[in-house]
């Protein structure tokens, strides 16, 4: 534990543990990434890579990195980033392990919106923009229903398996609705899959990470005081219901984004933020942690999907549920001894 | 064990140390209420049952019912016994099952979030029962049921393992289940896209529908249904215990990791037969424990019991409901389940009328 103490009577609590395990994390992507742009049909040493990244290589590495395979990797990382921060909010503000966006019903907020534009056809980007809109309507029909006596965690578990319930049924009247190519197409979204994206899936989820991280780090406190009880942290002077709001719709608006870009990536949300606290062994929600090693995951999960069965390409969400739902078993039998 | 050892220290504590012990306790009251609410939920369920079995492509009056069930020379004694009845009675098992296993998962996990299927349960049986498609070219659905009853047991074993046998605590138990499901879940998708044959028979079994049932699936069912639901009431007074935490079940006399491997086992009864039979329902065993337990109370001794009843009811509702919406053909019970469900629990958890688990 290390404390900074700044002019002005401010403090911080760094938790060195933490501190390792979001660095490494973040070393972990971007290596995975340095490697990922390299690999493939036209192989790329690593070194090579960088000096690409740095503004040098041949007009054919150039295209082939910034053109072909950068745009798909920075969808990587940003979805996987912003799924594993809005992960640890989710857990955090149901104080329930198995809080994610999944559980809430955000995820198939987006699924309807993007199946509403299979039934009625429609360009990838409109599938891309209706399903973060469809993301964000949920998010607030979720606060609208669990607001007015207060988002308390328990409430908002609550509400969440409900809208869940109803998105799902009305999702599966929608896709027996579609004719059976749509269908197809529909199933494929609902994966999750990185598949032919550009720039324009990446630049709204880099634009959401660039300013949303920071309003909820300056909440972290805050939400790591919430997690006690909402009168613990009323007492110490905390107000609780502008901080549960702000990190809500921060948290909605990243999951949205996300699933726009790629789909609904199944389980990066609910495991990213589970490692990161078994790796820590930190208190509160370990934000940063979390997004460095849901984008390391992601990043991972669409190599092995491209690459591990040969002649074939599977939808990155299907990789996702086997690499993290695997890791995260296999570090829960590894600390039965602790019993934590 | 039937002196109640977790009942007693309870009710003598209210009265000593209890503020509220002056004025009229509300437990009392809810004390009374058993015997009706049961009997209404009886009455309940056979009103629906006579109404499943009327309703349909061929509508029938209520007398032609009675005359269709009793008299084998009835125009309608066909319909009733190759197609309503047995849907009708697998709604009934079905239900029951996913209803008790339900409420049972969310006891034992203490956790809202918790459905049947947590345990790994429908995962394991889909991952099986694409196995065996994949491998052996298994398509008939009574071969099915074996294999998924199989894979089910298999994966309940391993998230027990997992979570640290007879030292699994709630969290570790949910957070398993979730991270098995996830991978095995991935795996039969993974299968799907690769092979497309498989998907063409998978894809009738992952629907989810009380529509499959014939003569035979009911009494295949039931000694699984019946076994976990013994098994599942007898545990429900120490489980109630549990609730209260290891430590405090341990001194009340209950021996918490035997409690917690007969509850799992149970779950893995009534929710393996139950998914083998009609696919993964999973918002019965959800939504049916939430709404009961504005009811009854958070008490396993009471939720379990009613479960049984109210769940089929829910179920069955939900099968009619479908058949007469979406004639017609008919919409899958699992769709209406949760569109009709949803909004009824959305409304009570907004009255605040929901117990926790």
């Amino acid at each position: 534990m290390i404390v900074l103490r700044l002019p002005g009577g401010l403090s911080l609590r760094l938790h060195t543990r933490a501190l390792v395990v979001g660095g490494a994390g973040t070393l972990l992507a971007a290596s995975l990434a340095v490697l990922a742009v390299g690999a493939g049909d036209y192989p790329i040493s690593p070194a090579e890579v960088l000096r690409v990244l740095a503004g040098g290589g041949t007009p054919a590495e150039r295209f082939v990195v910034t053109e072909l395979r950068l745009p798909r990797l920075a969808t990587a990382l940003a979805v996987g980033a912003a799924l594993g921060l809005a992960g640890a909010v989710f857990q955090s503000l149901t104080r329930n392990p198995l809080g994610s966006p999944d559980i809430l019903g955000v995820t198939q907020g987006a699924a309807t919106g993007a199946l509403v534009v299979v039934v009625l056809g429609g360009s990838s980007i409109a599938l891309g923009a209706a399903a973060a809109a469809g993301g964000l309507a949920s998010g607030a029909l979720l606060a609208a229903l669990a607001g007015p006596r207060g988002l308390t965690g328990h409430r908002l578990v609550l509400v969440g398996i409900g809208v869940t319930a109803i998105l799902t049924g009305v999702n599966g009247w929608l896709l027996t609705r579609a004719p059976l190519t749509d269908a197809a197409r529909a199933a494929l979204w609902l994966t999750g899959s990185l598949d032919g994206r550009g720039w324009a899936n990446a630049l709204p989820v880099l634009a959401a990470l660039a300013v949303l991280p920071a309003v909820l780090l300056a909440r972290a406190p805050a939400l790591r005081l919430i997690e006690l009880g909402d009168d613990t942290a009323a007492a110490l002077g905390v107000p609780v219901r502008r901080v549960r709001l702000a990190a809500l719709g921060a948290a909605v608006l990243l999951v949205s984004l996300a699933a726009g870009a790629a789909g609904p990536v199944s389980f990066l949300a609910l495991a990213a933020p589970h490692l990161a606290r078994r790796l820590t062994r930190a208190p509160g929600p370990n934000l940063l942690p979390a997004a460095a090693l849901g984008a390391a995951l992601l990043v991972a999960a669409d190599q092995v999907a491209q690459h591990a069965v040969g002649g074939h390409q599977l939808p990155v969400g299907v990789v996702t549920g086997v690499l993290g739902g695997g890791y995260l078993a296999w570090l829960l039998a590894s600390e039965r001894g602790s019993r934590r | 064990m039937l002196s109640s050892p977790f009942h007693q220290p309870e009710s003598t504590l209210s009265v000593i140390a209890s503020p509220r012990s002056a004025a009229p306790p509300t437990p009392q009251r809810r004390r009374g209420a058993p015997a009706t609410g049961l009997a209404v939920g009886l009455l309940l369920l056979g009103t629906v049952a006579v109404l499943s079995i009327a309703v349909g492509a061929k509508p029938l009056p209520l007398a032609d019912v009675w005359h269709g069930l009793t008299d084998p020379a009835s125009p309608d004694y066909a319909v009733v016994h190759r197609m309503r009845l047995p849907r009708t009675l697998l709604g009934l098992v079905a239900g029951a099952a996913l209803g008790v296993a339900g409420a049972a998962m969310q006891t034992l996990t203490r956790n809202p979030l918790a459905d049947p299927g947590l345990l790994g349960i429908n995962a394991g049986a889909s991952a099986a029962v694409a196995t065996a498609t994949l491998a052996l070219g298994v398509t008939a659905l009574n071969q099915q049921v074996w294999y998924a009853l199989l894979g089910a047991a298999l994966v309940t074993v391993g998230v027990h393992a997992v979570a640290g046998g007879r030292h699994a605590t709630p969290t570790r138990l949910a957070l398993a289940g979730a991270a098995l499901n996830a991978a095995l879940y991935s795996y039969v998708s993974a299968i799907m896209l690769l092979d497309t044959t498989s998907l063409e028979r998978l894809r009738f079994w992952t629907v989810g529908s009380l529509a499959g049932a014939r003569t035979d699936t009911v009494p295949q069912l039931l000694p699984f249904v019946l076994a976990g639901l013994l098994l599942a009431l007898l545990a429900a007074r120490p489980l109630g215990a549990l609730a209260l935490g290891d430590d405090s079940a341990r001194a009340l006399g209950a021996r918490p990791g035997l409690v917690r491997a007969a509850v799992v086992a149970a779950v893995t009864l009534l929710c393996g037969a139950a998914t083998a039979a009609c696919g993964p329902l999973v918002f019965v065993g959800l939504l049916a424990p939430h709404l009961v337990r504005a009811l009854t109370g958070p008490d396993p001794r009471r939720l379990l019991p009613y479960c049984a009843v109210f769940a089929p009811v829910l179920l069955l509702t939900a099968d009619i409901a479908g058949r007469v919406l979406g004639r017609p053909g008919e919409l899958q019970v699992g769709l209406v389940t949760a569109v009709l469900g949803g909004p009824l629990f959305l409304h009570l958890v907004r009255r605040g009328q929901l117990a926790r688990p």
